[in-house]
């Protein structure tokens, strides 16, 4: 089968921009990816665009400014994992010889204040039962009772990304912070508080996927996987309102980890560096353990244990994560993306992962939909 | 009340549920097909009115659509139907409550519409 290789790159900053249009971001994205690419019109036969609240045709308009249309252009919404699942149909599409080279892009101008889901029907909003953060407290608290992860843990692991953050450029929040800051930040939704939470943002990214045989150098796109849940976990992404009193349901985050690991024929002990969901603070320890960065449980001593810090064995979000950089919903999974290509080419100065040769990213929502992508360099 | 179907507000009040002729799999609310095997109509039943609490938290700002007073509890409630409900909570002070501890069922009011009736919706208290 074909390999893939991401043969460009592209970001729009994430963070806040009044008067900066969804298209105007995406185009700044898509033109920094083409240019590193080397490419420009006719050069790229599909595009697939990750955006949630976008509206019709968002990829449409940015390619459009851009003077680059005829090819097709695939809007994909997959809640957080839009970005994950337009790289997975372009890689796929690659990998079947249908195409050369593919643009995959995602951009998003998210509302502010807590997201109102268009997923939730409207006596689950006036019943209370469609309070997003609610959801991240409950899954929380069951880490905490599960996990043996505490307060102070949760507050950790922000002031382990904020401090990564500060060395990126691209991220909302550069500036560090504290344990003593983020527990006195006002309580949420117990146990998580405001600072726990990551804020739903602005911003855009872009790769060039290209047939590996045409490509002259770049990082390989090993696997691309998206999968959706299996029913039965009451706290899970799919957001239910009842499962099973069971334990034992995979999360679809482990579903998509595994297929990727298989894909690359590679496992959780090959990485060298992560970027996953961390939309809350607790969300990033349960990610470690459904990716098998850790045994089940044994997120509080990875953290603990510094090997997720930049420095440590396995840094995890050295971008800063979505706690620094906010969360753009379509284009957060390429913005990880970004940032690994980036890592894996060793361009990342401050925050630079030393000898980084394997990456995996990773992205989970509503749906539930998960999306885990393995770079190797 | 907030949406017909999800339960019945007499005295005691229940919430409706499914099970699932084919592999005995318990849904809420009321399921069209078996959201584990997906044969088709589960048959219609109540659910136990009592259980025990397996996950809670407070909300302290209005979502979204929401109409009623902050804070309140969200939590969720494990049924002796092997079923594990999101429910809203009468507690809102997360420190006043207990894993494992016995809750049940309520009919609550939400907030008053524009004619003047009391919407109401399910919760569980502490038995």
């Amino acid at each position: 089968m074909t390999g893939v290789t991401v043969a460009g790159v592209g970001l729009h900053p994430f963070g806040r921009f009044d008067g900066v249009s969804t298209t105007d971001m995406g185009v700044v994205a898509v033109r920094a990816a083409l240019g590193e690419a080397g490419i420009g019109k006719g050069d790229f036969q599909a595009a697939f665009c990750g955006t949630a609240y976008g509206g019709v045709a968002t990829g449409h308009k940015v390619l459009s400014r851009l003077g680059m249309t005829g090819m097709p252009i695939v809007d994909v919404e997959a809640g957080c994992a839009s970005g994950g699942a337009a790289l997975m149909l372009a890689a796929a599409a690659i990998r079947a010889g249908q195409y050369d080279t593919v643009l995959v892009f995602g951009t998003e101008k998210m509302p502010r204040g807590i997201i109102r889901s268009s997923f939730f029907e409207p006596w689950q909003e006036e019943a209370g039962l469609a309070a997003t953060p609610a959801f991240f407290g409950l899954r929380a608290q069951r880490l905490c009772l599960t996990s043996g992860v505490t307060k102070e843990h949760l507050a950790q692991v922000v002031v382990k990304n904020r401090r990564h953050g500060a060395s990126n450029p691209d991220a909302m929040y550069q500036k560090e912070t504290t344990v003593e800051a983020v527990l006195g930040s006002r309580v949420v939704c117990d146990p998580l508080h405001l600072f726990m939470l990551c804020s739903p943002n602005e911003g855009a990214a872009a790769l060039v996927l290209r047939r590996a045989d045409l490509a002259r150098s770049g990082v390989t796109l090993a696997a691309a996987v998206l999968r959706s849940h299996i029913p039965g976990s009451v706290l899970s992404e799919s957001t239910p309102l009842a499962g099973l009193a069971a334990d034992e349901v995979p999360a679809p985050t482990t579903l998509a980890a595994t297929d990727a690991y298989e894909a690359a024929g590679l496992g959780p002990s090959d990485l060298h560096v992560v970027e996953c969901q961390d939309t809350d603070a607790a969300r990033e320890l349960g990610s470690c353990e459904e990716l098998g960065l850790c045994e089940p449980g044994g997120s509080a001593a990875l953290l603990d244990s510094g090997a997720t810090t930049l420095g440590g064995r396995l840094p995890v979000n050295p971008s800063g994560g979505l706690l620094s950089k906010g969360e753009p919903l379509g284009a957060s999974a390429l913005g990880q993306v970004v940032e690994l290509v980036r890592q894996l080419r060793g361009e990342c100065g401050p925050r630079q992962v030393e000898g980084a040769r394997v990456a995996l990213s990773h992205t989970v929502g509503r749906g539930a939909n998960a999306g885990v992508v393995i770079l190797t360099r | 009340m907030v949406r017909d179907g999800l339960f019945n507000d007499g005295d005691p009040p229940a919430l409706l549920g499914t099970r699932c002729a084919a592999c005995g799999s318990v849904h809420f609310p009321r399921a069209d097909a078996c959201t584990y095997c997906a044969t088709e109509d589960p048959e219609p039943i109540e659910l136990s009115r009592r259980g025990t609490l397996w996950a809670w938290t407070a909300v302290t700002a209005p979502p979204p659509g929401y109409k009623g007073e902050v804070p309140f509890g969200v939590g969720v409630v494990e049924l002796p139907e092997g079923v594990r409900v999101i429910t809203r909570l009468t507690e809102s002070d997360p420190a006043a409550l207990v894993e494992g501890q016995a809750m049940e069922l309520r009919i609550v009011p939400l907030h008053r519409d524009e004619e003047g009736n009391d919407v109401v919706t399910y919760a569980f208290a502490p038995a």
